[in-house]
């Protein structure tokens, strides 16, 4: 359903932050982008939908070529593609509602959008999607008033009123505790599967990816350095992607990755210890 | 609202929602309020509109020479008045620069009496008044008054832009030492240490970055105003610019407008690179 | 740390000597600056008129003594004026700085040359006085109101145009690349992911500008363009004092006021 061909990009000071990303991604196929910090995993999923312009390669979308249309057909393909993020980017001043709405902008015009005159039916779905992510009371309440977990539910269901086929995710859990990250990854993978969608995550956390996805691509300095199913994810493989580290042993008196507790790495990188 | 924020109107509002109906909550929750404020404006408006009455006549007649002031700034005339334009600015320029720094100087006693948490109750009031009273009147009005004191003259605009720096400075300056961090006052206290001493090491410190890019700034406003007090005969270019408007001869305002733009560009360069030089 | 050796002690001082020496410079070079202009200054005064000075004020000041309070009645009309002068002037300013912050600031604007356009029109605005452009603007559209309300509303687009787009290129990149994410147009991510930001930013400064503009209207008589200004200057031609003291008392109680109404405004909007 989604193409990558041949993709790269080259900011005007550096050298290539990807380079020839050839990527294939099947209706409902949820894959977890994984590598080191600057290995171009939010350059990659922001090429797909043209926040950042690819330098060079083509992205297509149910083989609509989407790298070079402009105007309201490059909007018309964003339309199809929702996005999360980090920092969870809601509008912190607008209320839920207004942000889950906001999700629909593309569907309606600009003075229906301001007036805040949106169709019944994308109010209830608004209202539905609230409901799956167990928001529907908060839905007057302002954006800056939410917890970090909430905040992110409010920006999956924003992501979800566009009727995407398509989800990119960029780090969803990396400002979130432990507790919240699992639950945040839950519900993602869930809605995917509920709703068909394919998904591109970028993760930083291994095991959470592993316990969730169906296939996992490993991206090292712009390069695509593993494609597979997570079970395939071995030491040398996360070393060739991640550099040298023993990763066999939980690092519990050495903590560089405060995210994750004790407990959720003793049961790590083995097959058996899944769910 | 109750403790989990489920009202009565939150409940129907959530029903509503569910059938599809939804508005955003209006700014103002109280509907009499928001009422009445909007009522209120409404009626300000119409009022206003009915006060102000344009005489589009006479309007329609300066139209020409609106036209004509506008197309002067393409063809600025420098020349023919270019003594008065010299003597004028650099009149406004010492002016400025005079009263910019004997205010600052006269501001940071006045700022330390405003200053509630070092100044006895005395002290503090006395110098709130001052403040209060340089900064409400504008600096035309205080020029009048020096004007008729002091004379026509330079030295009526340094002591009246002197005096509405005092009122500027000394409020920002007292706001900032009532914002400084207590720890350091009271270490630097307790090291026995006189009054003066204090101030040295434990005020001056935290405040100095800020006065010094707030008197730059103010260095820009005052040359600002000099540009205006001439008009009441208190020195500087405005009286030229005066003149020159009054005679219709819009080729030496331009000209004169332009140098000021300038002055105020240059000065704002200045102290944009003098400020990240002192912090 | 700046350590020096001298005689075999190690002696503490507080800078570098090359800093210390350039620090000593810039005091000097400032030092001369100042006496060379208060030597102009002192050049182009009457000295003479100084001597008596000090009989001049208390004169003045006696003959403010009581205000005359018998104008005040008189002085509504012109003060309710001053009031419509500063509000329609900031009004319309904001009208007219609101686009203009979008093009000015890096974030938002189309092209670098409407950027540029925008700033220059910003400079040009903030650099000059309202009391300037109303000298200007009673030649051009007659003596008035009006002119007041188009002098107080030019220097108001400069001011609350720099404010604003500072405080646009301040904003958060990350719901905007959201907004536009979901494919909303151009508008639609000004509306949805822009304007909420500078929100209170623009309540802020707008009031902050009104307040300022009351305190400018009450001069803009002075040139003839409306307001309580021009019975403060009939009343100074005519040396009387007393209802000169008059309209400061009523300015001062406008100024207080306006004070009062913008802390509330910005408190209920921040």
């Amino acid at each position: 359903m989604l193409t990558l061909s041949g993709v790269s990009k080259r900011y005007q000071t550096s050298e290539l932050a990807l380079s020839d990303i050839d990527l294939t991604i099947p209706a409902g196929q949820v894959i977890a982008l994984i590598g080191p910090s600057g290995a171009g995993k939010s350059t990659l999923i922001r090429c797909v939908n043209r926040l950042i312009e690819p330098t060079d390669g083509k992205v297509q979308l149910d083989s609509e070529d989407i790298t070079r249309v402009r105007g309201a057909r490059l909007r018309q393909a964003r339309r199809q593609i929702g996005m999360i993020f980090q920092n969870y980017a809601l509008v912190e001043r607008l209320s839920v509602m207004e942000n889950v709405l906001s999700g629909r902008l593309a569907y309606v015009g600009f003075w229906r959008s301001y007036f805040r005159r949106f169709p019944k039916s994308d109010i209830q779905q608004a209202f539905h999607l609230l409901r799956r992510v167990g928001l529907e009371t908060m839905f007057d309440k302002r954006g800056d008033a939410l917890s970090g977990g909430q905040k992110q539910r409010v920006g999956i269901a924003r992501a979800l009123m566009q009727n995407p086929k398509l989800l990119l995710v960029d780090e969803p859990t990396a400002s979130l505790d432990p507790k919240t990250s699992r639950q945040i990854m839950r519900l993602i993978c869930d809605l995917c599967r509920e709703q068909q969608l394919a998904a591109i995550i970028n993760i930083h956390d291994v095991v959470l990816a592993q316990q969730f996805v169906d296939r996992v691509v490993g991206l090292r300095a712009g390069r695509i350095v593993f494609d597979g199913s997570p079970q395939d994810l071995s030491p040398a493989i996360l070393t060739s992607i991640y550099g040298e580290e023993d990763w066999e042993v939980p690092a519990d008196n050495e903590d560089d990755d405060e995210r994750s507790p004790p407990e959720d790495r003793v049961r790590t990188l083995t097959v058996d210890a899944h769910p | 609202m109750s403790l989990n924020g489920t009202s009565a109107a939150d409940v129907q509002r959530l029903q509503q929602l569910q059938q599809g109906v939804w508005s955003p909550l209006p700014l103002i929750r109280r509907r009499w309020l928001r009422v009445s404020l909007n009522l209120g404006v409404l009626a300000y408006v119409i009022a206003a509109w009915l006060s102000v009455d344009v005489n589009w006549d006479r309007v329609a007649q300066g139209m020409d020479r609106g036209v004509e002031f506008v197309a002067s700034f393409m063809s600025p005339d420098f020349v023919s008045r270019s003594g008065e334009i010299f003597v004028g600015l650099q009149e406004s320029l010492t002016m400025t620069f005079t009263a910019t720094i004997i205010g600052v100087l006269l501001a940071v006693p006045v700022g330390l009496g405003a200053a509630r948490n070092i100044a006895p109750a005395p002290v503090y009031y006395i110098c709130r008044t001052i403040i209060a009273l340089s900064r409400t009147f504008q600096e035309i009005i205080i020029a009048i008054l020096f004007v008729a004191m002091f004379g026509f003259g330079p030295l009526a605009g340094v002591i009246t832009l002197a005096f509405a720096t005092i009122g500027f400075m000394a409020k920002l300056l007292a706001e900032d030492i009532e914002d400084a961090q207590r720890e350091p006052l009271e270490a630097i206290r307790a090291t026995g240490g006189t009054w003066l001493q204090w101030v040295n090491y434990a005020v001056q410190p935290q405040v100095m970055p800020r006065l010094i890019g707030l008197s730059l700034y103010r260095l820009d406003i005052n040359f600002r105003e000099s540009a205006v007090i001439g008009i009441v005969g208190a020195g500087g270019i405005g009286a030229t610019l005066n003149t020159s408007i009054n005679r219709y001869d819009y080729d030496t305002s331009a000209a004169i407008l332009l140098l000021i733009i300038a002055i105020v560009l240059l000065s704002e360069y200045f102290s944009g690179y003098v400020r990240r030089w002192t912090q | 740390m700046p350590i020096r050796e001298k005689d075999g002690l190690k002696e503490w001082q507080r800078r570098e000597p090359a800093k210390q020496y350039a620090i000593w410079a810039g005091w000097m070079l400032g030092g001369m600056l100042f006496v060379w202009c208060w030597a102009l200054i002192s050049e182009n005064t009457i000295w003479e008129f100084l001597y008596d000075a000090d009989e001049q004020a208390a004169s003045l000041i006696g003959r403010m003594i009581p205000p005359d309070w018998s104008i005040t009645g008189s002085l509504m009309m012109p003060l309710w004026d001053t009031i419509n002068i500063a509000t329609v002037g900031t009004a319309l300013g904001i009208l007219i700085a609101f686009p203009l912050a979008f093009l000015a600031a890096r974030n938002t604007t189309p092209h670098a040359s409407l950027r540029a356009v925008a700033l220059a029109i910003i400079v040009s605005s903030r650099s000059i006085n309202a009391l300037i452009w109303a000298m200007l603007l009673v030649t051009i559209v007659g003596p008035g109101i009006f002119a007041g309300m188009l002098a107080i509303a030019l220097r108001s687009i400069g001011f609350v145009g720099k404010l604003l787009y500072e405080a646009i290129e301040e904003i958060h990149p990350t719901p905007v690349e959201a907004i536009t994410a979901t494919g909303a147009s151009g508008p639609q991510v000004l509306a949805y992911s822009v304007w909420p930001q500078i929100l209170p930013a623009f309540a802020g400064i707008s009031v902050y500008r009104w307040d300022i503009n009351i305190r400018e209207a009450t001069t803009l008589g002075l040139v003839g363009a409306g307001g309580i200004g021009l019975q403060m200057n009939a009343a100074i031609n005519n040396l009387a004092w007393a209802q000169v003291a008059t309209v400061f008392v009523l300015i001062f109680a406008t100024v207080v006021l306006s004070e009062w109404v913008s802390a509330k405004v910005r408190h209920a909007v921040l």
